[in-house]
């Protein structure tokens, strides 16, 4: 369980917070989705949620607080967001190592600078690239992957880590939707086993399926928080730059054209 | 403007790995051409043939009829520009329209030229009110449109762009879109990379479908997302849009976008009367 509440954050250098009186709560199991339109925050919240803003790119909580499993986290070292807390950046080129010569090595060092087993890092690394269907990657150079092999590599190695949370800023950005899927169903085995997900995405037809709930951001500040169905059914959804999903869309431009979606789609 | 032909092209990695398999394709000025496959089918070693970076270890690549296996890439950039995935790779400038004013300087265009190609190209991705910023101060999303103008505002008879939605919000999307429609209208060619299917659907002529290296489907995208091309799609791990599912499961044949299936959905309610029941397939109502 991971909780915000009345967070405001404001980058170094920057005097306007960017995040205004965010409040989020992410029970065990669960799998929130955050849209937004870009630079309208989501990002910013992946990194605060994770601790990396402020621990690691500086800046300044001006308000709230952020508390894991009950345990005001305000002034704790990064080190003990890190175990608890994995995230996956949007650009998976940023995430990869560097320092490792396979894909299999790559997702091992997770478990490995956690303190897992040998014998434990490989089962949770063989497993890892099983789920997400990269198997066939694992002797290849990660510095050689496409985009979306990259990304799949960067989940892998979330995964083999095992958070107790997990943060994604748009996980399937460079994948095709085979992969999408996988990843989709990835991420649900993995709350399944009691993890909570918090997913920034703006392909709102993977979040329909896939969260429990969905929070919309826009200019830094929470404008809706709620089930799928009622915030991508909003109708201000376009305003905030949201695309809402296939069905959704459809439906409205039938109702436009004075057809009764009810009667003509199926 | 300039004609590309890829003729029985194959290419092998160094280590092995084979990436392309006779890729015969013509592309004239002008079209907008969509590459679409599965991670890992050959879409980007295939652009990357466009402008000498990589050189087919079988067959050739064609400029306006001439094999472009002797010229050097400083040569072949004035004709193709490409847009990596990751914008980071290309962006070095400290301010924006320094980023953008790079290209058309090399090419030698002159100070004004440059100045009016810049403007262009910043306004058509909405990134004129921060033309005097860092580049590293805007989000990804914004990076990545700032790495199309840049190449945009070379002018180049092609433009490729490597999954250029990726990442983009709506309006970012919507952008993409306008620089897709107007370097068209100038007569100039797209090839873009992508794995969003409404955005292929609706912006490109042309869908070319890449599988294990090969070319697998290459057609209009009423063809290529017909019903009868979705098993071919598949073996690709890819999917029509929502669009094109609803209207093939309607009987109202091939329409890839929301527009042409709201349009089969009104020309079908007339021709049945009511507005309110499905009638027999009829394809030709799709468009």
């Amino acid at each position: 369980m991971l909780e915000l509440s009345g967070v405001s954050y404001r980058y170094a250098g920057y005097p306007d917070p960017v995040l205004h009186d965010v409040d989020l709560t992410l029970a065990d199991g669960e799998i929130v989705g955050v849209v937004g339109a870009n630079e309208s925050g989501k990002s910013t919240l992946c990194l605060v949620v994770s601790g990396l803003a402020p621990g690691s790119v500086g800046g300044q909580l001006t308000g709230g607080g952020l508390s894991i499993d009950g345990q005001p986290m305000a002034g704790r070292p990064l080190h003990e967001f890190v175990t608890r807390v994995g995230i996956g950046f949007q650009n998976p080129a940023t995430q990869l190592s560097g320092v490792t010569g396979s894909v299999f090595e790559e997702v091992a060092l997770g478990p490995m600078n956690l303190g897992a087993s040998r014998r434990d890092t490989v089962q949770r690394t063989r497993q890892a690239l099983a789920t997400l269907g990269i198997e066939g990657l694992a002797e290849r150079a990660p510095r050689r992957l496409s985009g979306g092999q990259a990304q799949l590599v960067v989940l892998a190695s979330l995964l083999a880590m095992r958070p107790g949370h997990l943060v994604l800023d748009e996980p399937t950005a460079q994948l095709d939707p085979e992969g999408s899927l996988l990843v989709a169903s990835a991420l649900r085995e993995l709350a399944a086993t009691g993890t909570a997900l918090l997913v920034a995405e703006h392909k709102t037809d993977i979040l329909e399926g896939l969260c429990t709930r969905i929070m919309a951001l826009a200019d830094g500040r929470t404008v809706a928080d709620g089930a799928p169905a009622e915030v991508f059914g909003d109708a201000r959804l376009t305003d905030w730059g949201v695309d809402p999903p296939a069905r959704i869309r459809l439906d409205r431009l039938v109702r436009e054209r004075g057809l009764d979606p009810a009667q003509v789609l199926p | 403007m300039t004609s590309l032909r890829f003729d029985g092209v194959g290419f092998v990695y160094p280590d092995g790995t084979r990436a392309l398999q006779g890729v015969d394709l013509s592309i004239e000025p002008g079209v907008a051409v969509a590459v679409v496959g599965q991670n890992g089918s050959g879409k980007s070693t295939l652009v990357r043939h466009l402008n000498g970076l990589f050189r087919p270890t079988e067959g050739r690549v064609l400029h306006d009829g001439r094999d472009i296996a002797s010229s050097r890439v400083a040569t072949l950039a004035a004709s193709v520009g490409i847009v990596f995935q990751n914008p980071d790779r290309q962006i070095f400038a400290s301010k924006v329209r320094d980023e953008v004013a790079f290209g058309p300087r090399i090419l030698g265009r002159s100070a004004p030229q440059v100045a009016a190609a810049v403007d262009d190209a910043l306004s058509v991705v909405g990134l004129r009110d921060v033309a005097d910023e860092n580049p590293y101060d805007l989000g990804f999303s914004r990076r990545k449109l700032l790495a199309i103008a840049s190449v945009m505002a070379m002018g180049t008879p092609v433009l490729v762009l490597d999954e250029p939605t990726t990442g983009q919000d709506a309006r970012g999307i919507a952008r993409v879109r306008r620089v897709v429609a107007d370097v068209v209208a100038s007569g100039r060619t797209v090839i873009a990379i992508s794995h969003d299917m409404r955005f292929v659907a609706e912006s490109f002529g042309r869908v070319v479908v890449m599988a294990a290296g090969r070319v697998s489907l290459d057609g209009t995208p009423a063809e290529v997302f017909a019903e009868a091309a979705w098993p071919t799609l598949a073996a690709t791990y890819l999917e029509a849009p929502y669009a094109a599912r609803v209207g093939a499961r309607l009987g109202l044949g091939s329409t890839p976008t929301d527009v042409a299936l709201v349009d089969a959905l009104v020309t079908d309610g007339q021709a049945s009367g009511s507005g309110d029941t499905l009638s027999s397939p009829d394809p030709e109502s799709a468009r």
